[in-house]
């Protein structure tokens, strides 16, 4: 497999195309938003979070491929995680992009396929935007109290 | 194709290390221009030089070394001031680049002269370098920031301007050259409109200034800025022309050593301009790169680099034309080098990276011009010309476009 489709494997032009978990929550809910100045993708999370647990999780925003297909993967894979759960994955997730492990089929499911952007460095961002999204919402659920 | 070009890009590129066969590096069509220029060997042996065996502070030391170093330095300096017409030196201030450049004049001449309720005028297609310094000191002084808009075309319509200029004008902002649309725009023009109202003009000259003439006299403005990384020099040196006596009306940006005269409990004396405005030891070996930068474009001529760009863009344009579902913004065929697009309904980051794996360099995203990527709808890809571009790069471009369309073929969202 070249470095190429191994960025662009079907599963991520999939979730690109048709992406789980767009939209967004009626209140309650956390909204969290992240950006990336430089290309100008952004993300925009909803979480309802109950009894210490994501109960939902929607997106919305424009971006390229990577960055897309990463926030679809996330609200499929977050759906009804404990927030420590939660923060596991979120490490998990930026460690497999950065090329620090190797993507676990068994545990990561579709997200595995994020790792082929460890080959393009510039790349990182796109697919850690989500993420660093979920980890900032993550903080508002604690300011908030809401972590039981 | 049967043109032909009136320069050899591949002599020019026997002038750069960066088009040298290297063990470690890859061969790259580079086409990311209007973010910074590759560096030909005579600036990297003249910075080299500098640093290596005449490396001394400027206008200081009781030695030789330091009158050397101070001798070259206002050197460059007369050089930038040959380089774009200005009437003497002293209308030359170094900055760190563009940014800096602009930056010291909304906060030394915009915070002395722009009062509560007066305009500044900027256009939508300015960079951020020249519109958020605008948009911060339209806050601090409460003035009014009003925004010129462009054509469909990516055009700035000169009847638009007089609509806007009144009384309380002190200032319109423009690019020479749009740094995503590739607009020229007619700054004299608009700064003969700007004076008959009363209003000073600045002019970003960041994209023109290695890729056609730039005389501060025919355009008649009153600041123009530039960076020395975008005209073959290096990072870190910039320039602001400002004619003499807004220079002498205006207090200094930063303070400390390098920029005064005489220094009592009780009072100050400042240095005349261009000293005044350059506090700090300089960046001198970066002044000296740039003084081998234009000396490196006269040595082909900023005629014959326009002629020839003119050319490739002539070429660019029409290539670009031949690709499936490419929109290209900006005007045709009237404009610089600089082209930005869409391809269908692929994200411009996916373009630069399959791009990028065929050694084709480009840059994608909003081009630190937010407000102008709101109004083409989003992010686009660019791809951006010097004079070491010819024909067979943009041939590269255009199969690695189709290459583009191959990978996301059915790329629908």
């Amino acid at each position: 497999m070249t470095t190429l489709n191994e960025l662009y494997q079907e599963i991520i032009l999939d979730h690109y195309r048709q992406p789980r978990g767009r939209g967004e929550l009626a209140p309650p809910k956390i909204t969290q938003e992240g950006f990336n100045p430089s290309c100008g993708d952004e993300i925009i999370l909803d979480l309802r979070v109950q009894d210490g647990r994501i109960q939902e999780v929607r997106f919305r925003g424009r971006g390229c491929s990577i960055s897309q297909a990463s926030a679809s993967m996330l609200t499929e894979a977050v759906q009804g995680k404990t927030l420590e759960e939660a923060h596991a994955l979120i490490q998990q997730v930026l460690a497999l992009v950065k090329g620090e492990t190797e993507g676990d089929i068994e545990t990561l499911g579709d997200i595995a396929a994020l790792a082929g952007v460890r080959h393009f460095p510039v790349r990182v961002k796109c697919a850690t935007l989500a993420w660093h999204a979920l980890e900032e919402a993550l903080k508002q659920v604690e300011q908030q109290g809401l972590t039981r | 194709m049967t043109a032909t070009y009136t320069l050899d890009a591949g002599e020019i590129r026997k002038l750069f290390p960066f088009f040298q066969p290297h063990p470690e590096m890859r061969s790259v069509v580079y086409l990311d221009n209007a973010a910074t220029t590759q560096k030909p060997y005579a600036v990297i042996e003249a910075v080299s030089h500098f640093w290596a065996y005449q490396n001394a502070n400027v206008h200081r030391g009781g030695h030789g070394a330091g009158a050397k170093a101070s001798e070259l330095y206002e050197a460059a300096r007369a050089r930038v001031a040959q380089f774009v017409n200005a009437r003497e030196p002293a209308e030359i201030v170094f900055t760190r680049g563009t940014t800096e450049a602009i930056n010291l004049v909304a906060s030394s001449w915009g915070e002395t002269f722009v009062k509560a309720g007066d305009e500044i005028i900027v256009t939508e297609m300015e960079h951020h370098a020249n519109l958020l310094p605008w948009m911060r000191l339209a806050e601090k002084q409460g003035a009014h920031l009003k925004v010129w808009r462009i054509t469909d075309d990516g055009r700035l319509n000169l009847e638009a301007l007089d609509c806007l200029l009144t009384e309380r004008t002190r200032l319109v902002a423009v690019s020479h050259v749009s740094n995503v649309l590739g607009t020229v725009n007619p700054v004299a023009e608009i700064c003969q409109r700007a004076h008959a109202s009363g209003a000073l003009c600045l002019v970003d000259a960041a994209q023109s200034i290695a890729h056609m003439p730039v005389d501060v006299q025919a355009i008649d403005c009153d600041f123009l800025a530039f960076s020395g990384h975008k005209a073959y020099g290096p990072t870190g040196i910039g320039v602001l022309y400002a004619k003499r006596a807004l220079l002498e009306s205006m207090p200094p940006y930063q303070v400390g050593g390098g920029m005064v005269q005489m220094v009592r409990w009780e009072r100050l004396v400042w240095s005349e301009p261009p000293a005044k405005f350059e506090a700090g030891t300089p960046p001198i070996g970066e002044a000296i790169g740039l003084h081998a930068a234009l000396d490196f474009i006269d040595s082909i001529g900023r005629d014959a680099i326009e002629r020839y760009e003119h050319e490739l863009t002539e070429y660019a344009l029409a290539r670009l034309q031949e690709v499936p579902d490419l929109r290209l913004y900006g005007p045709i065929p009237d404009r610089a080098g600089i082209f930005a697009f869409t391809l269908g309904d692929i994200h411009p980051h996916d373009i630069a990276t399959v791009l990028d794996t065929r050694d084709v360099a480009i840059r994608s995203g909003l081009h630190c011009a937010h407000p102008l990527g709101e109004r083409l709808g989003g992010s686009t890809a660019r791809a951006s010309l010097a004079i070491y571009n010819d024909t067979q790069h943009i041939d590269a471009l255009i199969d690695a476009l189709h290459e583009v369309r191959r990978v996301f073929g059915q790329a629908r969202v």
